[in-house]
Formats: structure tokens, sequence, C-alpha cells
């Protein structure tokens, strides 16, 4: 079987501070990682491939030069080859222009049986490019996957988690799944596999090698703008409640009353 | 044609709070921008919602009904969504933020090739240049980005649940109109074997009015006893922290943060809760927030509206005691 794992680099939310003065983020020596939904989908990809011989695990990225690194992570963990797409011209893509490229390094691999996403990326949250993508590919797609199991060689069996329960689906391959953190924690990988990743060539695909319809990417091809960013409005009448429990529990209530709260 | 479609999600034959809600939202913009209201209805059971959807503001509801539309297959609704699009041409499309949602938006907004907007937590309409301001918050909710969408439609967006307020309107009434879509030529890829609810009717945090968490400094799993008895005495629901999810004290479904569910209740109570960035994204967009937490430095502090410096063991029995008593 043949798996693709779509990863991106995100800085590392856990390390992230705010400057409060500014409503900005200390982004200066805050660590890059893969992002942690795609660790999960990673490791969906690994489970698949200890359990089915002859499968494979292509990590795609799109990304600056530096991205290779979270390749050479997934590749350290167990990971069989990578791809990095990487070019000036792809730079400044939503969400559309991101699928739509990213999808013509999927193809360029050859038919895949797989695509796993994680089920957002922490950086931007919008959760759309998965879905994006399996459009462009003509895959079906189902989102919030915790569990995928092969049913022989022609469906895979998804428990996909919703707001208040899960769901069991049955969907055919090839098919694309977007994966969240109760799937499972990426390895560690072993020994072979990090020595490997070491000495490992990432290949980088730029324009020339996708041979996108230039209207499609980048800036260019995102049919989204950001017009305006700006400081969150600042909460006002924000208050600590001083004195003894019984106190602070009455006056608590007090102010939920009047909110109309309780 | 000069319209905003609100896409009415429904489960089991009801409609979800959130297209209620966007339907109120899209009241507003239509008296902005002078388009009409539309609710559009994927359903197998006709047109049986739609006085619900006209009690909330729309003035045509558009119903396509297939057996195939008992539950949303993204293949099926996808393509049904996008024929009606295709057909009627608005100018922008709105859906709430579910898990239905965001799996059908990005579908269909990347066969349209238009823009979306994922989790909006501010639309108006931008009547000079005739579009839709889209605003968002980024990174956790530290910063807010205005987007548009000028040359591609429809316009869209995913909205979650409780963002807006829904109001219903007296006497409304509207015209239905129904949709020849046929998707019986779309191929079936992909099936729902079962749906199993988690026991508890607690577990949709999204929806909830009212949530009280519970972080490490609830000390173990038996501090969710106290976390319930506090959403019990309020009426709400039981939310937790990653760190208590990820020791076990919790089933993951009770998560709030970046990596569990984003909420935003009326009324956000976070117990024992530092308040890293990851936790502060899923929640800080909580009408009212009230923290409790022994460390006075706690991140929590800086988007609480009531901070409580203090022991919640000792605290929180008072805020039960107290609540009960004004009942009383």
């Amino acid at each position: 079987m043949k798996i693709v794992v779509c990863i991106k680099q995100v800085p590392d939310s856990d390390k992230v501070t705010i400057d409060r003065a500014t409503n900005r983020l200390n982004r200066a020596g805050v660590p890059s990682v893969v992002n942690p939904f795609d660790e999960n989908a990673l490791e969906v990809a690994l489970k698949l491939k200890d359990a089915i011989p002859g499968t494979t695990v292509t990590v795609v990225s799109m990304g600056p030069p530096q991205a290779e690194a979270a390749i050479r992570e997934c590749l350290a963990r167990g990971a069989t080859d990578g791809v990095l797409v990487s070019g000036r011209e792809f730079g400044g893509a939503d969400t559309w222009a991101t699928g739509y490229t990213l999808a013509l390094a999927i193809k360029k691999l050859g038919p895949v049986d797989l695509v796993l996403f994680g089920k957002q990326a922490t950086d931007g949250d919008t959760a759309q490019v998965g879905p994006g993508i399996a459009w462009q590919l003509g895959l079906p797609v189902l989102t919030y996957a915790k569990s995928v199991e092969a049913l022989g060689d022609k469906a895979f069996k998804v428990i996909r988690t919703t707001e208040d329960g899960y769901e069991e689906w049955e969907i055919d391959r090839p098919c694309a799944l977007t994966v969240v953190k109760e799937a499972g924690e990426l390895r560690i990988g072993s020994l072979k596999s990090k020595m490997a990743a070491k000495k490992a060539q990432i290949p980088v695909w730029g324009f020339a090698d996708l041979a996108p319809d230039p209207e499609l990417i980048g800036l260019k091809g995102s049919p989204t703008r950001v017009t305006k960013v700006f400081a969150p409005p600042v909460k006002t009448g924000r208050e600590r409640l001083e004195g003894t429990p019984s106190q602070v529990a009455e006056a608590l209530v007090e102010r939920l009353a009047a909110k109309h709260l309780v | 044609m000069n319209e905003i479609w609100v896409f009415a999600e429904q489960r089991d034959g009801a409609l979800q709070n959130v297209s209620l809600e966007l339907l109120s939202k899209g009241r507003e913009l239509a008296a902005q921008s002078g388009y009409t209201l539309c609710a559009l209805l994927l359903s197998e059971n006709g047109e049986a919602l739609a006085p619900e959807l006209f009690a909330y503001g729309a003035s045509k509801v558009y119903v396509a009904d297939s057996p195939r539309f008992a539950y949303s297959q993204n293949d099926w609704f996808g393509e049904a969504v996008c024929r009606a699009v295709r057909e009627q041409k608005p100018e922008i499309l709105l859906f709430g933020a579910t898990s239905v949602g965001r799996s059908l938006a990005p579908t269909v907004a990347a066969a349209l090739h238009t823009g979306l907007t994922a989790d909006c937590t501010g639309l108006e309409f931008d009547s000079e240049k005739k579009i839709l301001l889209q605003t968002r918050p980024a990174f956790g909710g530290n910063i807010m980005a205005t987007i548009t969408c000028e040359n591609h439609r429809p316009q869209m967006s995913t909205v979650r649940a409780n963002v807006f307020k829904r109001t219903r309107v007296d006497g409304a009434s509207g015209t239905i109109v129904r949709l020849g879509i046929d998707i019986s030529d779309v191929p079936e890829r992909m099936h729902r074997v079962s749906a199993t609810k988690e026991a508890g009717d607690d577990a949709n945090l999204a929806e909830a009015k009212v949530i009280v968490s519970g972080g490490r400094g609830i000390g173990g799993p038996e501090g969710f006893g106290l976390v319930r008895k506090l959403a019990d005495a309020l009426g709400g629901s039981v939310g937790a922290s990653r760190a208590t999810v990820d020791a076990g004290w919790i089933s993951p479904l009770h998560q709030v943060g970046q990596t569990g569910k984003t909420v935003c209740p009326k009324l956000y109570v976070a117990l024992g809760i530092s308040g890293a960035i990851q936790h502060l994204a899923g929640m800080q967009s909580s009408d009212t927030i009230v923290a409790v937490n022994k460390d006075p430095s706690a991140p929590i502090f800086e988007v609480a509206d009531i901070g409580i410096v203090g022991d919640l063991n000792e605290v929180v029995p008072e805020i039960v005691r107290a609540l009960e008593a004004r009942r009383a």
C-alpha cells in the first residue's frame, strides 16, 4: 500500500508567548516543529505500515527550504521518504492555492491508496487544506479520524469523532483522511531510521517540477486576502475578587446574577 | 443572484443551533446589503424544517430532498451544494463550523474555486465595495485578521456555535423553492455504519451555554467530582484542559483547547487551569470567563473577567453553596 502524509512545519505553540504590550507573538527563539496533528497522522500511517507488508509512507510538505527539517524528523520516526515543495512562486498561498499545489505534488508521486493529514495546523487552525486536496485529487474524504483499519485491499474502516461521540464509517480505497490526536502519539523511531534520516536526500520540487497553472498558485492563485490585522479588543471591567472563600463565592454569584448567568 | 445562503444543518431531523444563529446574523447582513436571506436544506423528509428556518429569518428556503440526505455523506452533500450554488449563484454562503460543516465547506470551496474563511467571529457587509468582511482570530486568538474574497463567488465562511445570537422573528413566513437536484449519478464511495453518542448528555461542548473546566490544579481524576458539582449547580457541561486528558483523568471528548474543542459559551469557569496558549485558543471568545487558581500570575487571569486567587477546594464548595442558597 502507498500512503502519503501531508505535514506542515509550525512554530511550537507550547513555547509561544505573547507580548501583552503589543498583543503580538514573541516569535524570536521559538522552535519550529512538525504540526502536532500531523504527527498523529504519521503514526496512523506507520501503524498501517507495521501491519501490511510492502507499505510505503511518503511525507510531503510545502514550505520554505528550512521545512526540510520537519520532513527529516518524520523520516527519523519511520517514514519511508519525503518531498519538499518549495519555491518563491508558491509564497502567499491561501488554503485553496495550497491545496492545488500540494495536490500536484501528490499526483506526481503516482497512484496512492491513502492520503493522511492532521485535523488542522496549529498556526492557522483552518482545517481546510486536507478536504481541499482530497477534492483536487478526486478522493473521498473523512475528517476527524481516530482509528483506521484496512478492510482487505479495497476499503478502510474509520472511526471518526464528532461533537458528542463517534461514528464508524467504511470508505473505499483510495481516499483521504484527516486525523485527531486520539489516533495515537507518534513513536520515537528506531536507531536505524534515525541514522537513515540523517543521510536521506530529500528532493525539493519547485515550479518547473510541478508545472502548475501560474494563475492558481501563490498569492495570485488565492481567492482570499488578509485585508486587516489587529489586536483583539481588550476586555474592560476585569476584576479580582478578594476575601474569604465564602465572601468571594458570594461576590461571584452576585456578579453572575447581575449578568443573568444564574 | 443577490442572495445570502445559510447551510441548514440538521441531524436526525433537528436543526443545529448554529444554523439558526447564522440566520440571525444573516438577517443583519441582508439589511446591510439588500440581499435576500435564504437557507439551503438538504433533507430526506422534504420541507418539514422550513417553518423553523422562516422563524429565524430566512425569506426563502431552498429544499433538495433525497433518501441520500439522511446524514451528511461528504461526496453527496458536497455535490448537492455545488450544484445548487452553480444553479442559483448566491453571493454569500455560510456554514456552521461543526464536524459536518468543517468537512463540507472546504470541499465545496475547492470545487467552486472560491475563498473560504474558517471560524469567523465577525461578519460584516462592506456596502461600498459590496464584499463580506470576515474576521477571525489567528494564532490562539492573540491576533485578529479580517479576510475578504473579492473576485470569487460565493464568499464562504464557517462560524462556530454560540458566536452569534439567535433571535426568532415573530409571524415570519417565506417561500419554499424546490431544487431539482438529482445526485443519484454520484457513486457511493463511503457510508456510515453506525453513530454512537458518548454517555452523558454534556459531551457536546460546542453548543453548551455554560462550561466548567478542570485543569491540573484540581489534583487528580477525583477532582472532576468538584468540577461536575459546580457544573450541575450552574446548569453547565464539564470541560477539561489537555493536561488532565493526557493524564487520563477524563475522556478526550471533554477537552477544550487547540487540540480539543473550541468553545464560546456564555459562561466559562476555569478551575485550576493555568492558561497555556493552546487552552486559551479554545475558550477565550467565551462571553464571561471566571478563573479560580492559586497562582496569582497564571496567564488565565489575563483573559478572565472575574478572577479568584485561592484554593479551589475551599472556594468551589462555597460557590456551590451560594448558588444553592440563591435558588432556595
